[in-house]
């Protein structure tokens, strides 16, 4: 199980991380593949939909809406806030 | 027959627009991803040379399984066009060139085709296209599609490209591992496929556990591959190997795939100069007010009773006017018929019948349409869309189907069969058939007409005023709401009954804004979308209000035909708080939903209560000498937004699904559900009364 803080899911608006691995189903990940994203990316949760879920990640320079049930398979470490021009 | 030049690219890049500057064709665009779903074929000459375009359903790379992804491979490996351009986006670079390299492993006379470079001008992004082209080994160009700047360029290019001898190249190189695998399973390839394609992709792409890819390869030589063959066993082989050395199918795959993203990380890392980084600040701010927890739906609803209320308002004084000029015409060509010894039997269908519902169609649905859609097709191309999909998709999800449902149900407010098309950008099989299900309970612009009319006449009133206007863009809204509440509890209803099955895994791009271009729009929505529906909607009603016309008024023995049908369905009708004649009004309608109201009108006329038509009769006193009241108005909406999806719309869902069983489960599902609210409605209203009167 991947621990609290750690996951895709649990990056707050603003924060960025780098991946650090994916554990999700083969399908899942063919398209995040497609979306740049693998091992090593960085990416930057830019939002959360008003339901609270999808939430929009930056992926090299695209904004891509995932599922928080998808995003918690996915491992991250968080990097320190660079810029955030949202607050 | 002319050179053939495929257009390859990733969603929403513009390849539809540059299709449409290049060909002048109307192909449908619209910021959002997933729009183009089918190839679309034009032609354009350049210098006397005459080029066939294909515009190939976008796709994110050559290695996935989804349906338009396997289109666009299969074209671009096995129909080998003889050139192919790849359509980049400029303010994304790296994930377009992941694609880039995949054309390029496997096609030979390749131009990677950089667009939407104004745009990333304005967000400071400056692309070396020179050094890419470098890079990869073939000519790139910059464009703006949307402009139609650099196409002369592009096919200066194209036409150099021709003539000119391509050697081979290496797009990119996977790692040591995969790469001696390739080359220990390429004699058994070669041996089955000889030189004709290019065997080292085709070895990576077996490596990659691409079953589809062994069916294309079967149609591609006639042959069968079965287990046992020389590529099965060698293939086999290949595999036990890697898997000696820790390299599981899954990491293979991956590997493979990574490759790619790698690769095109390091070009983008020397040709691509970002000027600031904060680039998308405007599109996050403007996120913020339409995507946000506090504002992202209560701007939703807004924005859609907005379109409604300008739809309601800017319709209401042309379609009386039309309504009028149609009447008088009607009485000239009358008495005109009349004394110029015209037949009774010949003038009267033609002019009860066929110019009757005709003119009735076009007074009633041009208005509102050539309002709607405009306003519509800004929001599209403004990328609102996707945001409503961003916004709605916890709703799907808890009916555990897909959040990009609801952009086919966009599609479905301009005509449900697009709708159904347009689910094809739904992955999971199971979810798009809950999607194709259920899309016609979004009102087409063939409902739309029938369901204004009943709210302006029983509901609001027939004012005009603001205030009138105002509640019947409120009634309407809530209307639609309705629809989409019944689209999320029937999706949840299938997927815990016939379609059982958890959402699959979801991800929706979020495009930048762009600013609409509205003379286009305007332009593209007038003489494009409204002109042709209407046509349609024409075609259809001239022949049905002439058949009809007839099949009313020629009685068998004492009554017509007509009638002994709406008498039969009356007991039924009544149930439902609707009568006989407006249930076989429906289901006459089944052509095209456009002539519900005019049918019913018509079989109401020719029971002989009225005959003055030559006056202009209004709609509204026909329905009332007949009975109708409020309540049989609120049952009349309620079974236009949920009833039996027209003909084009089954017969689309046919195509999409190949299968009877679910085209009649998409025919049963609404109408059961409108039957059951209609009589559920009934039903709640006799019970008040009787309250009342007790």
């Amino acid at each position: 199980m991947v621990k609290q803080g750690q996951c895709m899911a649990e990056l707050q608006i603003g924060m960025s991380a780098v991946v650090v691995e994916i554990c999700t189903d083969s399908g899942l990940r063919r398209r995040l593949q497609d979306m740049g994203l693998i091992k090593g990316t960085v990416v930057t949760c830019v939002g959360r939909s008003p339901l609270g879920d999808p939430s929009a990640y930056r992926i090299r320079r695209t904004v891509v809406a995932l599922r928080k049930e998808d995003t918690r398979w996915i491992k991250i470490k968080p990097l320190k806030e660079e810029f955030n021009w949202e607050k | 027959m002319g050179k053939v030049v495929a257009l390859a690219g990733n969603p929403n890049v513009g390849k539809s627009t540059l299709f449409n500057e290049l060909t002048g064709l109307k192909q449908h665009t619209g910021n959002w991803t997933g729009k183009t779903v089918e190839s679309a074929r034009g032609s354009y000459t350049y210098e006397g040379c005459r080029y066939e375009i294909v515009d190939l359903p976008g796709c994110y790379s050559l290695l996935s399984h989804s349906e338009e992804e396997e289109i666009a491979r299969d074209y671009i490996c096995f129909r080998q066009p003889d050139i192919v351009v790849v359509v980049c986006d400029a303010t994304c670079l790296e994930r377009s060139l992941c694609l880039a390299l995949q054309v390029l492993e496997v096609a030979e006379r390749v131009v990677v085709c950089v667009n939407l470079m104004d745009e990333a001008e304005k967000k400071k992004i400056y692309v070396r296209l020179n050094q890419l082209s470098e890079e990869l080994g073939v000519p790139t160009v910059g464009i703006t599609a949307r402009e139609g700047r650099g196409l002369k360029g592009l096919f200066q290019i194209i036409q150099k490209l021709e003539s000119e001898n391509i050697g081979k190249r290496n797009a990119v190189t996977y790692p040591p591992v995969i790469e001696r695998a390739i080359e220990r399973l390429e004699p058994a390839v070669r041996w089955e496929l000889g030189e004709e394609i290019d065997t080292h992709w085709i070895c990576a792409r077996l490596l990659d556990a691409d079953n589809g890819l062994l069916k294309a390869l079967e149609n591609f030589t006639n042959k069968s591959f079965e287990q046992g063959d020389r590529i099965w066993e060698a293939l086999a082989d290949v595999k036990r190997e890697l898997e000696e050395d820790g390299y599981t199918e899954e990491l293979v795959e991956d590997t493979i795939a990574e490759t790619f993203v790698r690769r095109s990380e390091e070009i983008c890392g020397r040709v691509i100069q970002i000027g600031k980084e904060n680039y998308d600040r405007r599109d996050r701010i403007l996120d913020g007010i339409f995507a946000s927890r506090l504002t992202g739906i209560p701007v939703m609803l807004l924005l859609l009773f907005l379109i409604f209320w300008l739809t309601i308002c800017g319709a209401n004084v042309p379609s009386q006017f039309l309504m009028k000029s149609f009447a008088k015409l009607e009485e000239i060509l009358l008495t005109g018929a009349v004394n110029t010894g015209v037949p009774k039997s010949i003038y009267e269908p033609v002019i009860f019948g066929m110019y009757h519902v005709t003119s009735w169609v076009v007074a009633v649905m041009l208005p509102p349409m050539s309002i709607f859609f405009p306003l519509f097709t800004l929001l599209e191309d403004f990328g609102y869309l996707s945001r409503a999909a961003y916004n709605l998709d916890r709703c799907f999800q808890s009916c555990r189907a897909c959040g990009k449902q609801a952009l086919t149900m966009c599609m479905g407010f301009g005509c449900n069969a697009a709708g159904v098309t347009g689910c094809r950008i739904i992955d999971s099989p199971r979810e798009r058939l809950i999607a194709v299900i259920t899309n016609s309970f979004v009102p087409c612009n063939g409902r739309f007409p029938t369901i204004l009319a009943m709210i302006s006449l029983f509901i609001v009133g027939t004012d005009e005023g603001i205030l009138s206007s105002f509640l019947s863009a409120v009634v309407l809204a809530g209307v639609i709401v309705l629809g989409i509440g019944v689209t999320l509890l029937v999706s949840a209803g299938l997927s815990r009954t016939i379609l059982k099955g958890m959402p699959s895994s979801f991800a929706l791009e979020l495009p930048p804004y762009r600013m609409p271009q509205i003379g286009k729009v305007l332009i593209r929505s007038v003489f494009d979308r409204t002109l042709f529906v209407l046509g349609r909607a024409v075609v259809s009603a001239a022949p049905a209000g002439l058949l009809i016309w007839i099949l009313a008024n020629s009685s068998v023995g004492e009554i017509s035909i007509l009638e002994y049908c709406a008498q039969f369905l009356d007991p039924f009708a009544r149930l439902m708080g609707l009568d006989g004649v407006i249930l076989l009004a429906f289901i006459l309608g089944l052509p095209a939903n456009e002539i519900v109201l005019p049918i019913a009108a018509m079989l109401y006329l020719s029971k002989g209560t009225l005959m003055n038509l030559g006056e202009g009769v209004r709609l509204w006193e026909i329905l009332v000498q007949n009975g109708w009241t409020a309540s049989t108005a609120v049952s009349t909406i309620l079974f236009s937004l949920m009833h039996w999806p027209c003909a084009t719309t089954c017969q689309t869902i046919y195509k999409e699904t190949k299968s009877m069983k679910w085209t009649l489960i998409s025919i049963l599902v609404p109408a059961v559900t409108g039957i059951v609210f209609c009589m559920g409605f009934t039903g709640l209203v006799h019970l008040c009364t009787k309250i009342i009167y007790l």
